[in-house]
């Protein structure tokens, strides 16, 4: 089965106790916001730091996505809060 | 001459002027961002996404060269630990007339806030937090779309 990278950064990073997972990577129509959702389900840390999803940003292949985008056949997934740079 | 760096180390400000200067042009515009000090910080800790941030500034650089005739465009975007004080990022332009220097810098800071994958983690003596995004932030940078 094709592989998805996910990173997490920020708060989601110490929420989840980790800053990055490969998992098996869901079907192409599914979106990120119904992924994180499954992940949430997961409980502990994935629960706490994917509770509030209008809170959360995400990059597929290391380009800002929205949260309703599917998920494709991307590589590599990143979850964060709102970016603070600059 | 565009050029980024996402890097941990310090940059002199005036070097990088000197280089602008050195485009030929009649204006030089800067930005220099600093740890500010305020209400007991002791440390602001920027993490980035290493795979993206490179990228993904150099195609905010690449908006503003497309938008204003520019003869040269500086980023420094520094991470890592910094104390109150310390630069965290340098936006330079260099352009014929002040208008685009002037207008492209701007935008560029703007962008770099709301476009570019860094987190802040401010360090006080007991505790730590991680910064908000501030909506008059995305106010300024979505008021360049066009």
């Amino acid at each position: 089965m094709p592989q998805l990278n996910l990173v997490y950064f920020a708060w989601v990073r110490e929420a989840i106790g980790r800053d990055e997972e490969r998992v098996e990577r869901p079907a192409p129509d599914v979106t990120i916001r119904a992924f994180i959702a499954r992940l949430a389900e997961q409980g502990g840390g994935y629960c706490q730091a994917f509770a509030e999803p209008d809170r959360l940003r995400a990059a597929l292949d290391q380009r800002f996505v929205p949260l309703d985008s599917p998920i494709g056949e991307a590589r590599e997934l990143a979850i964060f809060p709102p970016v603070t740079g600059g | 001459m565009n050029r980024v760096s996402i890097q941990a180390a310090d940059f002199d400000p005036a070097a990088e002027l000197a280089a602008l200067e050195a485009c030929g042009g009649g204006g030089v515009a800067s930005f220099t961002g600093i740890v500010r000090g305020e209400g007991g910080l002791v440390a602001l800790e920027l993490e980035h996404y290493p795979a993206m941030t490179t990228a993904q500034v150099e195609r905010i650089v690449q908006e503003a060269a497309d938008r204003w005739p520019l003869l040269g465009i500086r980023v420094i975007h520094r991470f890592g630990r910094l104390e109150p004080g310390e630069r965290i990022v340098f936006v330079g332009t260099a352009s014929r007339h002040r208008t685009a220097a002037l207008e492209a810098c701007a935008f560029l800071i703007d962008w770099l806030k709301s476009q570019a994958p860094f987190w802040k983690k401010e360090h006080f003596a007991d505790r730590t937090a991680w910064v908000e995004a501030r909506a008059e932030d995305d106010a300024r940078a979505e008021s360049w779309k066009r």
